[in-house]
């Protein structure tokens, strides 16, 4: 059986945005920057989905630019913050320590450039306080960017009141709302959000397309220079098939979030009750503030990466925050950021799970990780030590 | 192109010589789990010198265990002076390359083969069993 569980990574196009973009990629070709009737078809069909993603979302076309994707996205929203406070000299970032790396590295780019960064604790559970932000703003602080959801444990934060405190203080807040578009509802008026950014390939549109919502004022320095494309914030001609399926993508997922999430809901909360089953391992993340597919836990005295390998043999498609799989010999900040020790995170396992996902394929993962847990512990020396007293229990 | 090769991926889905020995005449414990992986390895040596069982009890990634089973594979039935001589870099040609940041299989056999010493009262120079430090590994590892 094969089964793809880390919707989290990427998901498939759905049949919808497939039959949507297709006709922009075959008959109606033409470049929207283009005079004639033919181009102009395509510009649009892009003017169409710029109303479509800013209804979702409840913000104005004008407001909407598309992009590679989410990283161009956070990385736009978070440079054009920073040289719009700098002008006022204000240099002062405010962020948490769990972000995505497309945020996380950009923040750091800008540290080197002289500005300060304040990353926010998420505490144990995976969800940032009110008060630790109330508290880390100052009267320079130029831009709070803060998740909507964890793209690692799934923990949502509580972004209305983040949105409103910004604006009571006249702040500029961006929010990465990669892992939530298409699966939570989002208004940026309501939340108060300046900012956002969104990825396509999250919720079934193809990959290398984004959206940056910017709010009507926020002045956006550009990172592609050339044309006078999307408001001329973003240069090169636009990625037609690709906007069109992502429109049609978000409407399709917007239009069926309920349903989308009462199938989705059951069979996370049968893989948090079953895996938790396994003796040492424990849930990542507050369940309580949580996007309705991710489900990340650890087994103590075992390895991710291997884990996810033998799983591969079985089928089943998951990830890890384990040194290995990171590609650095640390495991994931994200699971450090909530207090997980080294050890402990080096076992981790994130299944993400999405509408297309069966109670089948939940029951064959339900049947294999423990499987695989098992005979990895066998052969773990750590596994051994815990097992004889000779090393202590983490979790 | 695979992540890792098919050897690789053979020596990790059936490790060979997995296990404890519990009657062994030296074990080698390297590594730690802060870092990601712990290899130890359990040698039985003859009267004449010969390793003539080995196994190894491994936690970390895919390479981790498929190195273990090679290095074990690579010194059974060897003399313990040609298992001294064992290299990560031979153990990574026997698995047809590896794309990870460190590997521990000779260090680990390398601490199997000092406690064996030890056990036995076998005089050695102490400085060709030097305690591998994680940090130096890494550090190997980075370059």
């Amino acid at each position: 059986m094969f089964v793809y569980a880390d919707n989290a990574a990427t998901t498939s196009v759905s049949k919808t945005a497939l039959d949507a973009m297709i006709p922009y990629l075959t008959e109606n070709y033409g470049n929207p920057s283009s005079l004639y009737a033919f181009g102009q078809r395509a510009a649009e069909a892009l003017a169409e989905a710029r109303e479509t993603v800013a209804h979702y979302i409840n913000a104005e076309a004008r407001e909407i630019y598309f992009t590679s994707g989410g990283s161009e996205a956070d990385n736009q929203a978070i440079v054009s913050a920073a040289r719009l406070g700098a002008r006022k000299g204000k240099k002062h970032l405010i962020s948490t320590k769990f972000e995505h790396h497309a945020v996380l590295h950009t923040l750091a780019k800008l540290e080197k450039e002289g500005y300060e960064v304040t990353l926010l604790d998420v505490h144990e559970d995976g969800v940032v306080r009110l008060e630790d932000l109330e508290a880390a703003i100052r009267p320079d602080t130029a831009l709070v960017t803060i998740m909507f959801a964890n793209n690692e444990i799934g923990t949502v934060q509580p972004v209305a009141e983040i949105g409103k405190l910004c604006r009571e203080k006249g702040i500029p807040f961006h929010c990465d709302a990669v892992q939530a578009a298409g699966h939570m509802p989002i208004d940026v008026k309501a939340m108060n959000i300046d900012m956002l950014a969104m990825s396509g390939h999250k919720f079934h549109a193809p990959k290398g397309v984004g959206v940056l919502y910017a709010r009507r004022g926020m002045v956006l320095s550009n990172i592609i220079e050339g044309g006078a494309q999307e408001r001329g914030k973003r240069a090169g001609t636009e990625n037609v098939a690709g906007i069109v399926a992502l429109a049609a993508a978000l409407k399709e997922s917007c239009d069926n979030m309920e349903a989308n999430t009462a199938k989705i809901i059951p069979m996370r909360d049968k893989l948090f009750a079953e895996l938790s089953k396994i003796p040492h391992s424990r849930i990542n993340g507050s369940l309580e503030h949580h996007v309705p597919g991710t489900v990340n836990m650890c087994f103590e005295g075992i390895e991710g990466e291997s884990l996810l390998l033998m799983l591969d043999d079985a089928g089943i498609c998951a990830s890890s925050g384990s040194a290995c799989t990171s590609g650095s010999l640390d495991p994931s900040h994200v699971l450090l950021s909530i207090g997980l020790p080294h050890e402990v995170a080096h076992g981790s396992l994130r299944l993400s799970i999405g509408e297309y996902n069966t109670m089948e394929e939940i029951d064959h993962i339900i049947e294999t990780v423990p499987k695989v847990v098992s005979y990895l512990r066998a052969m773990s020396p750590v596994w051994d030590e815990l097992e004889k007293g000779e090393r202590p229990h983490l979790i | 192109m695979a992540l890792y090769s098919d050897k690789v991926m053979d020596h990790f889905r059936n490790p060979r010589n997995v296990g404890k020995i519990d009657d062994a005449d030296g074990v080698g414990e390297v590594g730690n789990a802060k870092c990601g992986d712990i290899m130890r390895m359990y040698i039985k040596v003859d009267e004449d010198g010969i390793i003539t069982d080995c196994k190894f009890n491994t936690f970390g990634c895919g390479s981790a265990i498929a190195t273990s089973s090679m290095a074990t594979e690579l010194i059974k039935g060897k003399s313990v002076d040609e298992a001294l001589e064992l290299s990560n870099k031979a153990v990574v040609e026997a698995l047809d390359g590896l794309p990870t940041h460190k590997i521990l299989a000779e260090e680990a056999v390398r601490a199997a083969v000092k406690d064996y010493y030890d056990r036995k009262g076998i005089a050695y120079n102490p400085e060709d069993f030097k305690e591998t430090d994680d940090e130096e590994l890494h550090k190997l590892g980075e370059e």
